[in-house]
């Protein structure tokens, strides 16, 4: 605590901010204490060093958006056609030396096989009668095959979607369509864990749902890396999704097309992405790995329209979960901590607290 | 205006990182710079990385005050992503010929060097802010970074006054200098 106070007045009197006695008092004691002198001198550097980093962070995020900004409207081009060219001026030496590499081994391995391998004529006749018999076993094997009842199936899940984790404790975010009518709905991780789950929240209305994980072999997850965008959203804005259409999690890529959802709808907005059934309930985040939005439906007549329920409604719906005494205490995640990694790196931050929903 | 005064307005605006000089910064020079990449062994990523960095170096010295047009800014950010291109290319592909295009017309050795003394600087505060994880690194940088009241960091990190929010941010500052001094006492 001591401590604490010590910097705090040390940080006062780097920055002027002390009353002029209070200022004499402290150059006294500066003057007769080593430690605290060294003490100021640090600290002065210190914040100097954090400032800076905090500046140049700045200043590379300004400009990784204006080169995005000034490649997307096309006012400065990037070379694309020599790009083949360039890579055979820059490989060409390693291409010739692969490429003889490789001919030498085909040479060298053509002999050895004509060289070694035994003459082939005989051997016909064993080939077609080892195939009689083997067609004769294949035959009794189908017969019991047949014959044996067949096993029972283990129940599949109805229904699968995408969930979010929108509080590390175990609450996820998903449509109302994907868990509606479902008597259990279960969970699992990108690693196969499955958790049981409750759903606590459900509006039809809006399409979306809560689930809170019910299962004692759930251990809270470290804080949630993305935040949920209270902001608005433009058009052409890159967005990226993850979800699960199949049985690993999947990465789309794609823009934000229309403000509204289908036939004009406001709640939702319009995303040209590649979704497919089992995406739905997955997050839409922008390249601040910022939630804008949760990948809803598409419609079935066109090609590519994919809709996305807006952020807001994400949020309104979390405030009436927390009017329910029991959850009060839900906090939603903050800003995103991945804003300034590259892609890659985001998506292995995000992707654990991405679920598959199955409900049965 | 003459060219000159325009450069220096340009300039004072990039130490305000005025997002519009950096814009017009970013649309006047950067296709020589590709140019300058794409035609000796780079891809327009290259290009781009370099043209950041040269940025950067621009900055520095423009905030340090000692930039005085002895060169014009085009003539500046050409010499000094060449000896950065040269040196990437030099570091990772054992390539130590010389570059097509217009030879060295200022000298930036000082400044390229100064600045990737900094670039080791801020990697290590980079490491040490990762090492120091949320909500900790979001305190500081709203603090010290965006320069923002406590108060309003408060109200956004959810504490419940201005006076905890300063404890915790003393608390994580410390721990900061801690990571910090860490890594540079092993180099």
């Amino acid at each position: 605590m001591e401590e604490l106070n010590m910097l705090e007045s040390v940080e006062r009197y780097i920055r002027g901010e002390m009353l002029p006695e209070e200022k004499a008092f402290f150059d006294e004691l500066r003057k007769n204490n080593q430690d605290l002198d060294q003490l100021v001198v640090e600290h002065t550097e210190f914040l100097h060093q954090l400032e800076r980093h905090g500046e140049r962070s700045n200043l590379k995020n300004t400009i990784r958006e204006i080169h995005d900004e000034l490649i997307g409207s096309g006012q400065i081009k990037q070379p694309r056609q020599a790009k083949v060219v360039r890579l055979w001026v820059r490989y060409r030496k390693v291409v010739a030396v692969a490429a003889s590499i490789a001919g030498i081994t085909a040479l060298a391995i053509s002999g050895v096989t004509s060289y070694f391998s035994p003459k082939t004529t005989r051997s016909i006749d064993y080939l077609s009668r080892k195939i009689s018999i083997l067609e004769q076993k294949q035959n009794s094997l189908n017969d019991k095959i047949n014959r044996t009842p067949p096993k029972v199936e283990e129940p599949a899940f109805k229904l699968g979607g995408t969930g979010f984790m929108i509080d590390s404790r175990g609450y996820l975010m998903t449509n109302a369509h994907v868990v509606e009518n479902a008597t259990n709905v279960i969970v699992q991780n990108n690693r196969g864990q499955e958790f049981k789950t409750r759903i606590i929240y459900l509006d039809a209305s809006s399409d979306l749902a809560v689930l809170k994980i019910n299962d004692s072999a759930y251990k809270s997850a470290a804080p949630i890396p993305y935040g949920i965008s209270k902001g608005s959203i433009d058009l052409g804005e890159a967005i990226f999704t993850l979800g699960y259409p199949r049985d690993e999690i999947v990465y789309g890529e794609g823009y934000l097309s229309a403000k509204t959802g289908f036939r004009g709808d406001t709640l939702a907005c319009q995303i040209s992405v590649a979704a497919n059934p089992g995406n739905s309930g997955g997050p839409v985040l922008d390249k601040n790995g910022d939630v804008i939005g949760i990948l809803s439906n598409r419609q079935a007549e066109a090609q590519g329209a994919v809709f996305a329920i807006r952020s807001k409604y994400i949020l309104r719906a979390l405030d009436e979960v927390r009017q329910d005494s029991a959850y009060t205490s839900l906090k939603l995640p903050q800003n995103s901590t991945v804003k300034n990694l590259d892609r890659v790196q985001q998506i292995k931050r995000i992707e654990e607290y991405i679920y598959m929903v199955k409900s049965y | 205006m003459t060219t000159d005064s325009n450069e220096q307005e340009l300039l004072r605006r990039l130490v305000e990182h005025d997002r519009n000089a950096v814009e017009s910064i970013y649309r006047n020079y950067y296709p020589v710079i590709q140019r300058l990449v794409v035609s000796n062994n780079g891809t327009s990523d290259d290009a781009r990385d370099i043209f950041q960095e040269a940025l950067i170096v621009l900055y520095d010295k423009a905030r340090s005050g000692s930039f005085e047009l002895q060169a014009r800014l085009k003539t500046y950010l050409y010499a000094v992503s060449r000896k950065l291109w040269l040196k990437k290319l030099q570091r990772d592909r054992n390539f130590a010929a010389d570059l097509n295009g217009a030879g060295e017309t200022v000298s930036v050795e000082e400044d390229v060097e100064r600045f990737e003394q900094r670039n080791k600087d801020f990697d290590l505060m980079e490491e040490a802010l990762q090492k120091l994880g949320e909500p900790c690194r979001g305190l500081l940088e709203s603090c010290y970074a965006q320069k923002r009241s406590m108060t309003d960091i408060a109200r956004d990190f959810g504490y419940t006054n201005a006076d905890n929010a300063k404890n915790q941010k003393y608390k994580c500052l410390m721990r900061l200098k801690k990571i910090f001094f860490g890594y540079y006492k092993k180099i």
